[in-house]
């Protein structure tokens, strides 16, 4: 209950004052729930899975993930996939190898690729280089129940197209309400429908933003449970330790401030 | 090493004797650790330790990362997130290394107002004053070079505008500018220098560390009542005074094991909140970010920087009477260094004969509004420099200024001080037998467990 109120309320101050402090125009972000929020939250495997499927039919077409290795997908606390699915995965696609100056199927070690189109920019580390909302003043202090903001930003901006496009100097621009300064050269890349899940997953446009999101922040962090592992381990074991440290240390001191005492009475 | 009369190592078997009369540092070693500590010390005095604490990890961790670092303009992003994926553990030892920055940060800033309320940089004081302003300096100079290693968007943008201030130097600040980036911009070979000054300048501060720590344990630490512990006998003097071990390295350990708690929760699960998104973009000299912030760390004293603009009529004057040497940049670049330099003097600029400001009852004001202010150039710092953030800044900078050279000077004259304790054994007394005396008088006999 307590944690709902401060997150609504942080939430309400930072959209209301955070988004305009760094950008300039920032534009609006909507405060998606993800299931990786907070120091408990964890990322869903399926959506993670999901996410995957867009990114390889719509986005990869244009971005690159040149951090995210093909192998990365069978790793713990991820997308859950077996070595062979990776590696299945991964044989879809073919990788030019300078060593034999040749193309060739790529193997579960090789990359994702570079971005192919020149201003498309690589994703790999979108979801922490895109600051979603700030916190009151600017000071970020939602970020521990919500994060840094950067999945709602991809998942805002997939979803807030207005429809309209502007010509400038010959190029086309997007209105997008969610992006800083409001037009951008990508087109809607999302269409009702545009990819089909296996499992009959809801494939709206918002749905399908959000599990992009969710992907993204996985490639962009993909230590992110390991690290909320250590997290707790860390505030636990040093607990115990300091409890120990202030008995030891209330121990120690109590004759010198009984005595004290003693000395103060006379 | 202590004026302070306690019982010195004494070498009991043969072994021990051999070495002592040939190299004394198990003494030197024993010494240390047994110094004589005032017992009033309050938890205001346990940041020197999580600051010792800081440098170690620092330095170990820095030495795991550049271990899988690569320092090149086309490689160093991309070998952080090698660090950050593929390394055992690696996005641990990052991640605590990077918010370790901040810790340490925290720590001194609490260390330095700890010192500045209670009187400690006042005589016998000044050297152990001035020795930990030059490792604030050091520090400052290697987590700037740090935070421009891992090459993203704000490292090279903040590396070109901090090493710019250099430019604004009249006649040669250009020369030193390329001197100091090896080159006419911020480029591979700025990043080999600052990687090798990064791996440097630690061990400079932990040599300085040690000089810090020998000139106090020379002259004894200074404590709540800035009173000095007696010396005339060894029995007066172990009646102000407990020594290091056990009774402080507990409490220490204690307060360091509670600090450490709050720094794991931020490693665990807010490691970014610290730092700048737009530094998870790979550094491009051709796309500037719309707004270039230096860490947190650094925002009063950018503030400071950014206050004097050309519309100041400090600036327009010195402009003027300089001929035009002096103009808007470099005076910017003065008042930011000269901040820091008139903190350092502080030990001549106060003027007053107390040295704790418990005792001064018009000092203490100006001394949180001194801390306050400290915040609110942190904040203007951070805010664009345009409305009414550099008027702000501004005000915050002249009273930082008016604080060293003309409040401290100027109280030490005009404020009548309240009379501390005349010994260090008379406040620890009071204070712990002030409890008794609101328990009643039957209580102080029971001893307390």
């Amino acid at each position: 209950m307590f944690r709902k109120l401060v997150i609504s309320t942080i939430a309400a101050l930072s959209l209301s004052t955070g988004a305009g402090l760094a950008a300039g125009a920032a534009g609006h972000i909507v405060n998606y729930e993800f299931s990786f929020q907070g120091p408990f939250g964890r990322y869903d495997q399926d959506q993670l899975q999901r996410g995957l499927q867009v990114f390889t039919e719509v986005c990869s077409a244009c971005h690159g993930l040149q951090y995210v290795a093909y192998r990365n997908l069978a790793d713990e606390n991820g997308l859950g996939y077996t070595p062979e699915q990776a590696r299945a995965y991964a044989e879809q696609f073919e990788v030019y190898d300078p060593s034999i100056d040749d193309w060739r199927t790529a193997t579960p070690n090789d990359h994702f690729p570079q971005s192919s189109l020149e201003n498309a920019p690589d994703l790999s580390l979108m979801a922490k280089a895109r600051a979603g909302f700030h916190g009151p003043y600017g000071l970020g202090l939602n970020q521990l129940f919500n994060g840094i903001g950067g999945p709602e930003y991809i998942a805002s901006l997939l979803t807030h197209y207005t429809g309209e496009e502007v010509e400038q100097y010959g190029t086309y621009f997007y209105e997008n309400e969610s992006y800083p300064g409001g037009l951008i050269a990508m087109a809607p890349p999302l269409w009702d429908g545009a990819v089909e899940f296996a499992d009959g997953s809801p494939n709206d446009i918002e749905s399908m933003a959000k599990d992009v999101a969710a992907f993204l922040t996985w490639a962009a962090e993909p230590r992110m449970m390991e690290r909320k592992q250590l997290g707790f381990t860390a505030i636990i074991m040093l607990g115990i330790l300091a409890v120990m440290l202030y008995l030891t240390n209330k121990k120690l001191w109590a004759p010198i401030k009984s005595r004290a005492k003693a000395g103060a009475a006379k | 090493m202590s004026g302070i009369p306690h019982d010195h190592y004494e070498p009991k078997s043969n072994a021990e004797k051999w070495l002592h009369s040939r190299l004394p540092i198990v003494g030197l070693l024993y010494d240390t650790l047994m110094i004589p500590t005032p017992k009033n010390l309050n938890w205001m005095w346990i940041w020197g330790i999580v600051l010792v604490f800081c440098l170690v990890m620092q330095i170990v961790t820095g030495i795991i990362l550049v271990m899988h670092y690569t320092p090149h303009v086309d490689l160093a992003f991309a070998s952080v997130e090698h660090i950050m994926r593929n390394v055992n553990g690696g996005w641990a030892i990052r991640y605590i290394h990077q918010n370790g920055a901040s810790l340490f940060f925290i720590a001194v800033y609490l260390h330095i107002f700890r010192g500045l309320y209670y009187g400690s940089y006042k005589a016998p004081r000044e050297v152990t004053w001035i020795v930990g302003m030059l490792i604030y300096l050091l520090m400052m100079g290697t987590a700037f070079m740090g935070y421009v290693l891992p090459w993203g968007q704000m490292s090279f943008w903040g590396a070109t505008v901090i090493t710019g201030l250099f430019g604004a130097i009249p006649f040669v600040g250009e020369a030193i500018q390329t001197w100091l980036l090896g080159g006419p911009a911020v480029d591979n070979a700025t990043l080999n220098r600052f990687l090798s000054l990064h791996y440097l300048l630690p061990f400079v501060i932990l040599g300085l560390v040690i000089v810090h720590v020998w000139a106090f344990h020379t002259t004894g630490n200074n404590n709540p009542t800035g009173v000095d512990v007696r010396r005339a006998s060894k029995k007066e003097a172990e009646a102000d005074t407990l020594p290091f071990w056990p009774y402080f390295v507990i409490k220490d350990l204690f307060a360091l094991a509670v600090v450490l708690v709050a720094f794991f929760a931020i490693v665990g699960f807010m490691p970014n909140y610290l730092g700048h998104p737009d530094n998870y973009i790979e550094a491009n000299p051709m796309v500037t970010p719309a707004h270039i912030v230096p860490e947190w760390y650094f925002l009063p004293f950018y503030a400071i920087l950014r206050a004097f603009d050309g519309e100041v009529w400090v600036v327009i004057a010195a402009d003027f009477l300089t001929g035009g040497i002096v103009d808007a940049k470099f005076f910017g670049v003065l008042a930011m260094f000269g901040a820091i330099i008139v903190m350092a003097l502080v030990p001549w600029l106060d003027t007053s004969s107390v040295r704790s400001g418990r005792y001064r009852p018009m000092f203490k004001p100006w001394f949180w509004v001194f801390v306050i202010n400290f915040f609110v150039l942190m904040w203007a710092g951070a805010m664009p420099a345009e409305g009414i953030y550099p008027y702000i800044a501004l005000i915050g900078s002249a009273y930082w200024f008016a604080y060293f050279l003309v409040i401290l000077p100027l109280l030490g004259v005009l404020e009548k001080p309240t009379t501390p304790p005349s010994t260090i054994e008379e406040d620890f007394n009071a204070h712990y037998g002030n409890a008794s005396v609101g328990t009643g008088p039957a209580s102080a006999k029971i001893p307390a467990e």
